[in-house]
């Protein structure tokens, strides 16, 4: 459904675009409908980018990225309209998601007017009750309603409701849950669980790796924007090849296990950090950017 | 980039009432108008640059029925100090001063709007625009916006009035409009950008929305408390260029204006003959005016941005 | 004891009203104790740190006393409590890369720092070349400025200068938080050695993640709408805890092993009461699955067993 190939994304920084930063480099993958993929990665690394060029809110500067074989960066204005009726975003902070100055029914009505301006009155009150039951919102709560006057969780959730009065495909959610409070995180989690079983892929952009361990289906992590080990979650968590998953795996706090003192923490050699190393097969469905495997 | 941004506090302080989440359930949004116009009202800045500036307004308004002379008649006793009749006096040449004050006052008021509209039009136009798209348009206007701002405003104004005689009101503001816009250009663009990052924006276009709607829609909205201060300091700046043009004599010279009116004081030695009845009420109003303005704004921008305040 | 907080009430003045971020609470940290305070936003852990050192001028000190080493704190009083900063009670703060001023290079900004203490920056650094070279960094970072040092450089630094003077107590709000996974590690093991040495006495750390704690503190206290909920030591709380919220709150976090299609885990519902208006009674009655006719009278943070406490009509003694 939705393909990565060979993307790269080189910013002009400094004074008169002197400086060149890769903040992408050659990143490839795909994602059938119905699959959640996490993109792994630290700060740095890159996955904020590629979310945001897979919605077009900046373009790459190679390769392509397909949506059901049309190439995205090259869409027309009419055509990204329809593209967004099928692929849309959630961001990480959600009090900076819905302008302040307006209340949150706002964001909903502007899906409204942009898209489906055909429904009469009652089609459309049907239409948006369905989307609040799916998030687990009561209209009552939400609507008419100032930001501020909601939560962290329900504002995220009311955005996932949003991305749902559309023919949703695909979502972007890009660190949904980091700023919310630990008790509220699990359930919009839970959500995007829901979301997958209806059939909408999912690319799970996050540092948190035992949030991408829980929901997703297959992971990527990226380091310094290139993809360093990529495959099925259980195996990359649980037979990591490259050392910097590793040293990932071995660094996150636990809550029954104490860091191991004597552990060895794997660090990347030289030879792992050269950006050459290309993916090789480690498995069934893993891969790594590790030099002398099989 | 790790995100150290304002947005990100917060995780941080949302315990507090005034703007966190949770923690307030019955919070509607008249409380918000009240607040800021509690604080308004209590700001000392804000109180009497307002008053100062409204009271002239009345003046201006009010002050021309008031009398039936018109402010270039002739025939009046000449060069006699404020009395019963003639309550600012009379010129040398004979005419009232009350009249030419208080039609000279709705002048400046008139040019001040004129060009501030004319200016903070032009400055939110190449500001938004600049600031919102970014890349090579705002390489261009940026441009712009820096070659009309190094140009000295007051040389070229005094050319260009010189040879064009500047025969009305309008025509003067407008002259000043489309010479004091670049420091409001630069400021909005400044705020647009850092406008622009944030994922609401994003969010609209994501809904399908083109960049103009985003601009109307989403940024402008933020900014308007901005935008208020901005044509503020826009009048406040436009009334006192255009009295430095009438005082120089580049004005319209068919209307009455308090820098025409110093002009022809100066002119006729009122200094020296202490006629400080005619030079003093233009010149007291100017600085009157301008200065309320400008310390209206300083407590506006305290109303406004609750971290200035010191409550 | 090194710290005593007694019964302590510190309330937000707003226009509509006070907000009542810490509600009265009571617990003591002993000497070479790393306590963490953990609980979710709003629950009044930041207000917390930040008044043990009076740090926001919106607080109110409404009741109760804080005594550190013996010596009552003065809280209400932010001269006085001048003299105990950065020297007995010291605060690292939370996002170390914009705590530092830009166009000051590091060495520049520490003797400024010590200079408005009253320390001469010659006779400590030759103590705090030591300390830095402790966390991996040498005396060239002195020299330079912070857009030169990375996230977890920058983060080492504060660390070593907020305890330099060897604080009796030291509180970290939300340090870890910002970070990424390695350097959060270096970070927490980094707080725990500076203990080790002795070079605080107590720490207080403040965060809502309970598996940086369990990691590196010895003892774990839970709040809950400006309430204490639960204190007992970490494994004790992280494997064992006795309150329903800690248990909740506990049971919605996603550990590295556990998967969706496996087990569904399920968060709390419902939202933290306003400050504004608190309700009567335990403040967590209306998300709690267990409570009862008792809980609108609200619990008392008792001892419920060695070094255990709880506030919970269901739990322990009470």
């Amino acid at each position: 459904m939705l393909e990565v190939s060979g993307v790269t994304k080189i910013f002009k920084t400094g004074m008169f675009g002197r400086e060149l930063t890769t903040a992408v480099s050659d990143v490839s993958f795909a994602v059938q409908p119905g699959e959640v993929i996490s993109l792994i990665g630290e700060s740095g690394s890159g996955k904020t980018t590629v979310g945001r060029m897979i919605l077009r809110l900046t373009e790459p500067t190679a390769g392509a990225i397909t949506f059901d074989g049309h190439d995205v960066a090259s869409l027309g204005r009419r055509e990204l309209r329809r593209y967004y009726a099928h692929v849309q975003g959630v961001f990480q902070d959600p009090f900076s998601s819905y302008n302040p100055v307006f209340k949150v029914d706002r964001v909903l009505g502007m899906i409204h007017s942009s898209y489906l301006r055909d429904l009469s009155a009652s089609e459309w009150k049907t239409k948006l009750q369905k989307s609040l039951e799916a998030v687990s919102l009561e209209p009552a709560d939400v609507l008419g309603k100032y930001p501020h006057q909601l939560s962290g969780g329900q504002l995220q959730r009311l955005m996932i409701a949003r991305a749902l009065l559309l023919e949703l495909q695909f979502l972007v959610a890009d660190e949904i849950i980091s700023m919310l409070d630990a008790s509220t995180r699990i359930d919009v989690l839970n959500l995007l669980g829901d979301l997958k079983a209806r059939g909408v892929g999912i690319l799970f952009i996050t540092h948190d790796l035992s949030l991408g361990n829980y929901i997703s289906d297959r992971t990527l992590i990226l380091r310094r924007g290139r993809v360093v080990e990529m495959g099925a979650t259980e195996k990359v968590y649980g037979n990591p090849a490259h050392p910097y998953t590793q040293m990932l795996l071995t660094s996150v706090p636990h809550l029954t296990e104490r860091w191991d003192p004597t552990a060895q923490v794997p660090t990347p050699t030289p030879a792992d950090e050269d950006g050459d190393a290309p993916l090789v097969k480690v498995a069934d469905d893993h891969f790594a950017a590790i030099r002398g495997a099989t | 980039m790790e995100t150290a941004d304002t947005s990100a506090d917060l995780i941080s302080t949302p315990e507090v009432a005034l703007t966190g989440a949770g923690a307030t359930d019955d919070f509607d949004p008249g409380q918000k108008r009240f607040e800021t116009l509690y604080f308004a009202f209590h700001n000392t800045k804000l109180v009497i640059g307002l008053s100062v500036v409204l009271s002239f307004l009345v003046l201006a308004i009010v002050g021309p029925w008031l009398t039936s002379a018109d402010p270039f008649e002739f025939g009046f006793p000449l060069g006699i100090p404020p009395n019963s009749t003639y309550w600012l006096g009379t010129t040398s040449a004979g005419q009232d001063v009350y009249a030419q004050f208080v039609y000279g006052l709705r002048s400046s008021f008139v040019v001040g709007a004129i060009a501030a509209l004319v200016a903070g039009t032009l400055g939110m136009a190449i500001g938004f625009i600049g600031g919102y798209l970014g890349g090579v348009v705002d390489d261009i206007l940026s441009m712009l916006t820096n070659v009309v701002l190094v140009i000295p405003t007051l040389a070229v104004l005094i050319i260009v009035a010189a040879y064009l005689k500047v025969g009305s009101l309008s025509s003067e503001a407008l002259l000043i409009g489309l010479t004091s816009w670049p420091w409001a250009a630069r400021a909005i663009r400044a705020q647009t950008f850092s406008l622009a990052a944030r994922d609401f924006v994003n969010l609209a276009r994501l809904s399908g929305r083109g960049p103009l709607r985003v601009i109307a829609s989403e940024i402008a909205p933020n900014m308007s408390s901005y935008l208020f201060l901005v044509f503020i300091l826009l009048f406040g700046g436009s009334v006192l260029t255009a009295a430095t043009l009438d005082f120089l004599g580049l004005g319209p010279s068919r209307v009455m204006s308090l820098g025409l009116m110093m002009n022809t004081a100066v002119s006729n030695a009122a200094l020296q003959l202490g006629m400080w009845w005619w030079f003093i009420p233009p010149g007291l109003a100017i600085t009157a005016i301008v200065g309320g303005l400008y310390v209206m704004n300083v407590g506006l921008d305290e109303v406004f941005n609750p971290r200035l305040r010191r409550t | 004891m090194s710290l005593a907080v007694d019964d302590l009430r510190v309330y937000y003045r707003t226009l509509r009203g006070d907000v009542r971020a810490l509600d009265g609470v009571t617990f003591t940290v002993a000497d070479g104790e790393i306590m963490g305070l953990a609980g979710e936003s709003g629950c009044g852990k930041t207000t917390l740190g930040k008044s043990l050192i009076r740090l926001d001028g919106r607080m109110r000190v409404i009741g109760g006393t804080v005594h550190l080493d013996g010596t009552e704190l003065p809280l209400s009083d932010d001269g006085a409590m001048n003299a105990f900063r950065f020297r007995e009670v010291s605060i690292v703060p939370q996002y170390a890369m914009s705590a530092m001023n830009p166009i000051r290079k590091i060495g520049r900004m520490i003797s400024e720092l010590l200079d408005s203490r009253d320390v001469s920056y010659d006779e400590t650094l030759p103590e705090l070349s030591r300390r830095l070279a402790l966390v991996g960094l040498d005396d060239a970072v002195l020299d330079r400025y912070p857009i030169e040092l990375s996230g977890g450089m920058k983060q080492r630094v504060v660390m070593v200068l907020s305890t330099l003077m060897n604080p009796s107590l030291l509180i970290a709000d939300e340090l870890t938080s910002a970070l990424d996974v390695s350097t959060q590690k270096a970070v927490a093991e980094m707080l725990v050695e500076f203990r080790d040495r002795k070079f605080v006495k107590s720490t207080i750390v403040i965060t809502h993640d309970l598996s940086i704690l369990y990691q590196m503190a010895d003892t774990i206290l839970v709040m809950y709408a400006g309430k204490l909920v639960e204190k007992a030591s970490a494994a004790q709380i992280t494997q064992d805890p006795k309150h329903p919220y800690t248990q909740l709150l506990l049971g919605s976090l996603p550990e590295v092993g556990v998967r969706f299609a496996e087990r569904r885990l399920s968060g709390i519902p419902g939202r933290p009461p306003s400050l504004l208006n608190p309700p009567t009674g335990c403040r967590f009655r209306a998300r709690c699955p267990l409570a009862f006719e008792k809980c609108a009278e609200e619990p008392p943070f008792v001892e419920i067993g060695p070094n255990r406490h709880a506030a919970c009509w269901k739990v322990g003694a009470a």
